[in-house]
C-alpha cells in the first residue's frame, strides 16, 4: 500500500522508545551523564544522515521482525544494555502505544501531528547539544517536504498500511487500562463524544436543495453520540501547537511503566493469529533491504566496558526473569539476535549478520517486483 | 427497528479498507456468501439461511505464475451479471475474478507498474493498486485502479475468454469505488458512477464505448463509497459528510452531516430506498429516499443507529434487496455482525 509509510512508523515507535528509556533511567536513578549519554547517542543513531536518506526511500513496509530488528540495534546503540525480556516489554509497549495514537487520531493526516509531537519532544531531549540538535532538525525538514502536501486521502492509505501492520495486537498496558482507554481484552475504547476533527461538522443535520440550489429543508436528526465542534488546525509547521496530544509523553515518575502480558489469556490468543505460517522465500531480500537501512545506523564504540549499565524495563529481577519464562509464544518476535556484553564482540556479530544479509542476497531471485515484502509483513508477531 | 442477531465467526480480522464487505444471496440455495478481506487474504464464508450452517474459504492474491508472490488485497466484491456471477478481487499486483463460490479463479489481470529503474528493489513513490468494483449491463465489470484510470472488462456469459475492452481515463487521483444503477430502471440514462481520492465523481453510460455523461467536482476530499439508485448518485466522503446529487446535471439534492469521522462504507436497498452508512465513529445509520413526485428530486430522512463500540466499521451492507438485513464488520474484528428488522 502506501510506500510512505516507514519513515513515519520508525520516527514514531523511536520516540516512544525515548520515552520509555528516559523514564526507566530516572527511575533507576542512573547518574545524569550517563542518561543524557544513552539518550544522546540513541537520538544521534536514529537521526543519522545515511540512515534517513535509505528510510525516506520509498519503500514497503519491513515485517514485524524486521522492524523489531532494527529497534533491538538502536536500543543498544549506547552504553545502556536491555536483556530481551526488558527489550521485549520496551517493544511491546512503543507499538501498542503507537498503535493507540494511529487509531484514536481524529483523521488521517492527524499522524503528521501525532510524528512531530514526538519529534518536539525529541528535539526537547537535545536541546543543548547544538550537533544533534540539528540532526533532529534536518529530520523536521524531510518530514515536512514530504508530507504536508500530500492529499487527505493518500494521509488515509498510509493510516490503513499502518493498521495492517499493527492488526491483531491486543496487548494489555497498565497505563491504558488505568486510563481506561484500553479495555480488558485489549481493544482501545472508541468514544462517540468529545470534538469531531478539523473540516468536520458534528452530526445531525440533513439540508435539501431545490434544483436552483435553494435550501428548501433542514432536519435534524439524533447522532447517537455526545459531539462537539471541531478544534482548531495543529500547526505543520517546524514549531507550533499541534492541537493534539496524542503522540506526547504519557509517562512520568508518577505514571510509570508498566505491562500487563495478555499472550496468556485466552481472548488475547484468539487473536494472535499467523497470518501466513509459510516460510517465505522473499525474507531473504528483505533481510537484504534491512541490511542496508542498518549499514546507515551506526553504533558508536563506547570505549570503556565499565562505563556500560543494564536498564530493567521491570520493578525486580525476578520479574524480568519470569516475564523471560512465561512469554507465551505467540508473542515472541523471534528477533535476530545483536545483543553482546562487549561491544567489540557485538561488532562481530552485527558484521557476521550483515555478511549473511549480503550473502543471502545475492542468491535471492533478483526479478523481484515492489510489494514482494508485504508477504513478510504479515510473518509472525 | 432493527435488533442484533447471531454473529457469524471469520477465520481471520478485518483490514481498514474501504467497503470490506461483500454480500451475496443464493437464492435457490438459501445460503449467502459474506467476504472480508484481512492484509493478504479474502476470507470467505457460505451461511445457510437457517443459521445452521457455516462453511469457510481463504483466498490468497497471488498471481497465478508466480507462486512466491503475494501482495495486500484492497479490496473483494460479488458482481452479478445477468448471465453469471464472479467474485472480483483487486490488489497491490492486479485483478483477479473467481466463480462466485470461489472455487475456480477464470481471469487474471497483472497491474502495470510505472518503469521500473534497474535497482532491483525500487518501489515508486505512487502506490499501486486496484481499488472499486462493479459490474455493469449486461457485460461489463469496471475496475478502478491507483492512477486514475477504469478499466472495463467484457465478460462472456461463460468460460474464461474476458477480455479488456477499454481504459477509461477521467480521473486524475485514484478510484476509490464504483456502483452501477442498483434500481434496476431502465429509464435512467446513466448506469455507472466513479468516484476518486479527490471526491470527484464521474457519471457514464455503459455501451460498447462508455460515454461520460456528467463530471460533479470534488472538495479536496475523498469519496469513500459511492451508489447510485434512480438516477441519483449518494456520496460518503472523508469529512462524514453524504451527499445526493442528481446524476445527469450534477445538482445537489441534499447534503447530510452525518457521521464524527471518515465514512467507510455506504449502500442502497434498491426496492426499498432504504440507505446504509457505516463510519470509522463505531455507527451505522439507516436513512430513507424517496423521490418526490412533484419536484423529482431526491429527499433523505433518518430511520435509526446502530453502535458497534469500540470498533472502526470498516464495512456494512445489506443482505436483500428490500433492506430487511444487513451485515456489519470493522477493523480488528473476527466476526460479522448481522441485525434484523423488528
Amino acid at each position: 500500500m502506501s510506500s510512505r509509510t516507514l519513515p513515519l512508523l520508525f520516527i514514531n515507535l523511536g520516540g516512544e522508545m525515548l520515552y520509555i528509556l528516559d523514564q526507566r533511567l530516572r527511575a533507576q536513578n542512573i547518574p545524569a551523564d550517563k542518561a543524557k549519554k544513552v539518550m544522546n547517542d540513541i537520538i544521534t543513531t536514529m537521526f543519522n544522515k545515511k540512515f534517513l536518506e535509505e528510510l525516506f526511500k520509498p519503500q514497503e513496509l519491513y515485517s514485524k521482525k524486521a522492524l523489531r530488528t532494527v529497534f533491538d540495534r538502536l536500543a543498544h546503540a549506547s552504553i545502556m544494555r536491555l536483556n530481551q525480556a526488558s527489550m521485549d516489554k520496551l517493544y511491546d509497549l512503543m507499538t501498542m502505544a503507537f498503535k493507540y495514537q494511529v487509531l484514536l487520531c481524529l483523521r488521517p493526516k492527524d499522524i503528521l501531528l501525532v510524528s512531530f509531537n514526538h519529534m518536539d519532544a525529541i528535539k526537547d531531549f537535545v536541546k543543548d547539544t547544538p550537533s544533534i540538535l540539528s540532526l533532529v532538525d534536518e529530520t523536521y525538514r524531510q518530514l515536512i517536504e514530504m508530507y504536508t502536501s500530500l492529499s487527505h486521502g493518500e494521509f488515509q492509505l498510509i493510516r490503513q498500511t499502518l493498521l495492517i501492520f499493527f492488526q491483531d495486537m491486543h496487548i494489555r498496558v497498565s497505563i491504558f487500562l488505568k486510563d481506561k482507554v484500553q479495555n480488558s481484552n485489549g481493544r482501545f475504547v472508541l468514544p462517540t463524544s468529545g470534538p469531531v476533527p478539523h473540516g468536520t461538522q458534528v452530526p445531525g443535520l440533513i439540508r435539501m436543495f431545490s434544483c436552483t440550489g435553494e435550501e428548501v429543508t433542514r432536519l435534524q436528526f439524533n447522532n447517537g453520540g455526545n459531539y462537539t465542534a471541531g478544534l482548531r488546525e495543529g500547526s505543520f509547521e517546524m514549531f507550533g501547537d499541534r492541537v493534539t496530544k496524542l503522540g506526547t509523553n504519557m509517562y512520568s515518575v508518577s505514571r510509570p511503566v508498566e505491562t500487563h502480558m495478555s499472550g496468556t489469556s485466552k481472548s488475547s490468543a484468539q487473536h494472535t493469529k499467523q497470518v501466513n505460517t509459510a516460510p517465505n522465500p522473499l525474507a531473504k531480500e528483505e533481510l537484504n533491504l534491512l541490511a542496508k537501512l542498518m549499514g546507515g545506523l551506526e553504533v558508536q564504540k563506547t570505549g570503556n566496558a565499565d562505563s556500560g549499565f543494564r536498564v530493567n524495563l521491570f520493578a525486580t529481577d525476578e520479574e524480568e526473569e519470569e516475564a523471560l519464562i512465561t512469554r507465551p509464544d505467540e508473542l515472541s518476535y523471534g528477533v535476530i539476535n545483536i545483543q553482546a556484553t562487549k561491544d567489540h564482540q557485538a561488532n562481530a556479530e552485527l558484521a557476521k549478520i550483515m555478511g549473511e544479509f549480503t550473502e543471502s542476497g545475492h542468491q535471492s531471485p533478483s526479478a523481484s517486483s515492489k510489494g514482494d515484502d508485504l508477504l513478510a509483513m504479515m510473518d509472525g508477531l | 427497528m432493527y435488533h442484533k442477531e447471531k454473529s457469524i465467526q471469520i477465520k481471520n480480522s478485518a483490514s481498514a479498507l474501504y467497503n470490506n464487505l461483500s454480500v451475496l444471496r443464493i437464492a435457490p440455495r438459501r445460503l449467502t456468501y459474506f467476504t472480508v478481506v484481512h492484509a493478504n487474504v479474502v476470507n470467505m464464508v457460505s451461511a445457510s439461511w437457517d443459521g445452521l450452517n457455516y462453511s469457510h474459504r481463504q483466498l490468497q492474491s497471488k498471481e497465478p505464475n508466480v507462486a512466491t508472490s503475494t501482495s495486500l488485497i484492497m479490496q473483494a466484491a460479488f458482481c452479478v451479471l445477468p448471465s453469471r456471477e464472479l467474485l472480483v478481487i483487486t490488489s497491490q499486483k492486479g485483478i483477479q475474478m473467481y466463480e462466485s463460490d470461489g472455487s475456480i479463479m477464470v481471469y487474471w489481470h497483472a497491474l502495470d507498474t510505472p518503469e521500473t529503474p534497474s535497482e532491483v528493489n525500487y518501489v515508486p513513490a505512487q502506490a499501486v493498486f486496484a481499488r472499486g468494483i462493479s459490474a455493469v449491463w449486461e457485460n461489463y465489470i469496471c475496475v478502478g485502479v491507483s492512477s486514475g484510470s477504469i478499466l472495463v472488462f467484457d465478460v462472456p456469459s461463460k468460460g474464461s475468454n474476458i477480455t479488456l475492452s477499454e481504459v477509461l481515463e477521467e480521473h486524475k487521483e485514484s478510484i476509490t469505488d464504483i456502483a452501477s444503477e442498483c434500481s434496476g430502471s431502465q429509464q435512467c440514462i446513466a448506469d455507472l458512477v466513479s468516484a476518486d481520492d479527490g471526491g470527484n465523481l464521474c457519471v457514464w453510460k455503459s455501451g460498447e464505448e462508455f460515454q461520460l455523461l456528467n463530471k460533479i467536482p470534488g472538495f479536496d476530499m475523498s469519496c469513500s463509497s459511492v451508489k447510485l439508485w434512480k438516477g441519483t448518485v449518494v456520496a460518503g466522503y472523508g469529512t462524514g459528510q453524504i451527499r445526493l446529487y442528481e446524476a445527469v446535471t450534477g445538482i445537489l439534492h441534499a447534503e447530510v452531516n452525518a457521521h464524527a469521522r471518515w465514512i467507510y462504507s455506504l449502500d442502497i436497498a434498491p426496492f426499498s430506498g432504504l440507505l446504509l452508512s457505516a463510519a470509522e465513529d463505531s455507527l451505522v445509520r439507516v436513512w430513507h429516499l424517496t423521490v418526490s413526485q412533484e419536484t423529482n428530486s431526491v429527499e433523505v430522512a433518518h430511520l435509526h443507529n446502530e453502535c458497534v463500540t469500540d470498533t472502526q466499521i470498516c464495512g456494512a451492507r445489506f443482505c436483500d434487496g428490500d433492506g430487511y438485513a444487513f451485515a456489519v464488520t470493522g477493523y480488528d474484528l473476527s466476526e460479522i455482525i448481522r441485525y434484523t428488522q423488528t
